[in-house]
């Protein structure tokens, strides 16, 4: 199996990963009025009674990371297939890759910080 | 865009084939029907999603900073137009989900028929899998109007 066939079985992977995940991340988040899970405190679910609450839970923040790791491959390498489309010189095909790499590695690292973080200072 | 679209759409920098048409392919659905419109709707709701992704990130990270900082942040991001820009997003994840997970099933061979020899008069799989695009479609419209009704009516 090549690399970009690899990269492109775990991208469907991701998503659908990402159905599962962001289905239920966008009801309990969207559909509060509707379906009203895990908004223990009621009231809106940004509300930080809400954000504490969910925050706390272990599942919530392993479904949180994964999530994130998801979405970021999926929608980078995503990205990333739609402007190579576009036929890129070889060098600017390279410079693509690297800054979505590195700025997509950024951005995991950044909110798995703010999700282990926030749940540490809640807990302790 | 598959495995051996990959390889051939890495262009004449790979030595490839050129994308001719470009963005503009992406407007015409010639005679692949919806399905090619789909496809476009796809990539349009794709970098809609990834670009609030970024934002997102951004946003919910201000949680660890504190409560202070968390209602500062959803104070700004709160309004009529925001909430508009939430319910797009929301109606741009129900349609790229929903025919995400046709994209899914038709690269697994479901709805699509089995081969069959090439012989005149031709047939396509484009028809049988049609109906399986309808009933994407219809789910991520019940989703949306759902959405519709929690955004705008309930709160």
């Amino acid at each position: 199996m090549n690399r970009e066939r690899s990269l492109w079985t775990w991208h469907l992977a991701a998503g659908a990963v990402i159905a599962v995940l962001l289905g239920t991340h966008m009801t309990v988040m969207h559909l509060d009025q509707l379906v009203g899970a895990f908004n223990p405190h009621g009231g809106h679910p940004v509300d930080w009674a809400n954000v504490v609450a969910r925050g706390k839970e272990a599942g919530f923040t392993a479904s949180y990371l994964l999530l994130l790791g998801a979405a970021l491959f999926h929608g980078l390498y995503g990205l990333r297939g739609i402007l190579l489309e576009l036929d890129p010189p070889a060098g600017a095909r390279r410079a693509l890759s690297a800054v979505l790499l590195l700025g997509g590695l950024g951005l995991f690292i950044y909110g798995a910080w703010a999700a282990i973080a926030f749940r540490a200072s809640q807990l302790s | 865009m598959g495995p051996d679209l990959a390889s051939r759409s890495s262009g004449p920098a790979a030595g490839g084939l050129p994308n001719q048409l470009g963005v503009k392919g992406w407007w015409s659905g010639g005679r692949w029907g919806i399905e090619r419109y789909l496809y476009t709707l796809h990539r349009l709701t794709g970098i809609g999603l990834v670009l609030y992704l970024i934002a997102h990130i951004l946003v919910t990270s201000t949680r660890a900073l504190g409560q202070a900082s968390w209602e500062a942040t959803m104070a700004r991001v709160s309004g009529p137009v925001f909430e508009i820009g939430e319910f797009a997003v929301f109606a741009a994840f129900a349609l790229h989900g929903l025919n995400g997970i046709r994209l899914i099933l038709v690269e697994l061979g479901v709805a699509v028929g089995r081969p069959i020899e090439p012989v005149y008069p031709y047939k396509t799989s484009v028809g049988r899998q049609r109906p399986l695009a309808i009933v994407a479609m219809l789910a991520a419209g019940v989703a949306i109007i759902a959405g519709g009704m929690d955004f705008f009516f309930l709160h």
